[in-house]
């Protein structure tokens, strides 16, 4: 597979106002790479993503892009007005906006936004108002609009946040079907356990990138007290590192062993 | 058949018959905006500039500058200055909004009262008036018309997209900027061209009522943008010849009609619609 540079961060700094929200950053996003940028809230996560987007003004250094880059947004579903007057069709054909000047969906479309959907798996719900969809059901409309222009790269907010185990599953799956067929995925989390632990490539981002590569290499307490400003241990489960919060009373624990 | 001349009896005079077609399509036409109104927030942006538009007004007579050509420049710089300012977040759009407009209605009312012939002229802008409609106002609110089907239809997915999703549509390619600052300047041309009928103060019912009556009865978006033309149309259709019957003012009947359907269609549609008008919380 041809693994040559999509994405090219180089001495990335973003503001917010006057104050900076992430500063020299350095970050290569190669073609076929599954890749998740994890960090607490606040680390700037979704403002180097809206960086890459094109849609957050970069102060310093440059982000470059390979020429006609095309980029499947998948936004975080808190964000969507569900109630909005649209059926999972229009929502989907909303993104063709240049190859037609009347605004009906002509049968090419159709036939177009069912193939999209029934390959995620959901071709029963395309006349649907998006408010009459499960969890599941909803992420998968938003990722099949992004599938619809046929992008070189996936980019998801937060694609897990606010859904349930069983919703979590599923997208998991969907992405790892998606990146074996070989398309790019970049996603942000703040799930370690239920979603980066399973990822190929981890970015560790606390307003700088701490660390960057697999999640065995990536997931140690130090990395983690570094991104996270509190310690964590992390165990073995099933051939993959699994994170655990320290609790305080473990601390206490762990100081008076030490003393003594 | 007396009914029926009775009927026919306010058509006799030329002031009616402009005056029911100016408010026929102009109630179409804030129908039409109206839906992009609600779904955008923007109601108090169409109440603000109806305000910032009478300023513009009573300067132009005061300079003598032709009506459509100074309040018109003056509504746009307006939405254009208020999208600009909407985008930067210190002070509040709505604050900004506020300060803009009822600035310059304030200087509308000042300049009305020490130049112009006060009281009447400042009631006929306030709340409409048929009386002064003229064919140029035909020809005016005619070509908004033309221009707000025109923009809406070659401009529907990326209007639909921007509105309900900007940062995805921005990231596909749409200008979504070019695509407020075009709804703005919209807004703008079509509070002008309505103002002089229904006035100031009621143009951003007309702009909000006939658009929530619509989607209650709806949940698609292409629907809506034909259910809530129509509901304009009629309501100010028929609120114009119920005016002259019952002589009361044409905005108040033609609002009070709309205010009459949107509780018909609140109360009939039940507790289903109103789950969607959650989606109305700004409104």
């Amino acid at each position: 597979m041809d693994n040559s540079e999509l994405i090219v961060c180089e001495h990335v700094s973003c503001t917010y106002g006057n104050a900076p929200v992430v500063d020299d950053i350095y970050l290569t996003i190669n073609r076929g790479e599954f890749v998740g940028i994890v960090g607490p809230s606040g680390s700037g996560k979704t403002t180097l993503l809206k960086a890459i987007l094109g849609t957050h003004p970069v102060a310093h250094g440059s982000i470059k892009r390979v020429e006609h880059l095309q980029m499947g947004y998948v936004p975080q579903v808190e964000t969507v007005d569900w109630y909005f007057p649209v059926t999972v069709e229009e929502v989907i054909v909303m993104t063709r906006t240049k190859s037609r000047w009347w605004p009906r969906i002509s049968a090419d479309e159709r036939e177009a936004v069912h193939t999209v959907l029934d390959r995620l798996g959901i071709g029963e719900v395309s006349q649907r108002h998006i408010r009459e969809l499960s969890g599941g059901q909803q992420q998968r409309v938003f990722l099949a609009r992004a599938m619809f222009r046929q992008p070189d790269i996936l980019v998801l907010d937060e694609p897990t946040s606010g859904v349930d185990v069983r919703t979590r599953h599923e997208i998991l799956h969907l992405l790892a079907d998606l990146h074996a067929d070989g398309l790019t995925i970049l996603l942000t989390t703040h799930d370690l356990n239920g979603l980066a632990a399973h990822l190929p490539r981890l970015v560790c981002l606390n307003k700088k990138v701490l660390a960057d590569g697999t999640p065995h290499l990536v997931l140690t307490p130090e990395v983690l007290e570094a991104t996270y400003g509190a310690p964590m241990e992390v165990l073995e489960h099933g051939g993959m590192p699994f994170v655990i919060d320290s609790a305080r009373s473990t601390l206490r624990v762990n100081k008076i062993v030490a003393r003594t | 058949m007396l009914l029926a001349l009775n009927f026919l009896e306010p058509y006799g005079f030329q002031f009616f018959r402009h005056g029911i077609v100016v408010a026929t399509i102009a109630g179409g036409l804030c129908g039409l905006l109206g839906v992009f109104v609600i779904l955008r927030g923007m109601s108090y942006i169409g109440h603000g500039l109806s305000h910032a538009v009478f300023g513009g007004a009573a300067a132009s007579a005061v300079l003598k500058v032709n009506y459509f050509l100074g309040a018109g420049l003056w509504g746009i710089i307006s939405g254009v200055l208020i999208a600009r300012v909407a985008r930067r977040r210190v002070i509040g759009a709505d604050a900004a909004i506020g300060v803009v407009t009822t600035a310059s209605f304030a200087l509308g009312l000042a300049l009305m009262s020490r130049y112009g012939q006060a009281s009447r002229s400042i009631e006929a802008v306030l709340f409409g008036s048929v009386l002064g409609v003229k064919m140029g106002d035909i020809v005016a609110v005619s070509i908004v018309a033309v221009i707000g089907v025109t923009v809406v239809v070659l401009g529907y997915r990326r209007l639909l997209f921007s509105t309900f999703d900007r940062d995805v549509a921005q990231v596909s390619g749409v200008r979504v900027s070019a695509m407020e600052a075009l709804l703005l300047v919209m807004l703008s041309l079509t509070i002008l061209v309505t103002m002089r009928v229904i006035g100031t103060l009621l143009i951003s019912a007309l702009l909000v009522i006939p658009a929530a009556s619509a989607r209650m009865v709806t949940n698609s978006f292409s629907r809506l943008l034909w259910i809530s033309p129509i509901i304009g149309a009629a309501t100010c259709f028929v609120g114009m010849n119920a005016a002259y019957h019952l002589n009361t003012s044409a905005s108040a009947t033609i609002i009070l009609l709309d205010a009459l359907i949107f509780v018909g269609v609140y109360a009939f549609a039940g507790t289903r619609s109103r789950v969607k008008m959650a989606s109305l919380g700004h409104v």
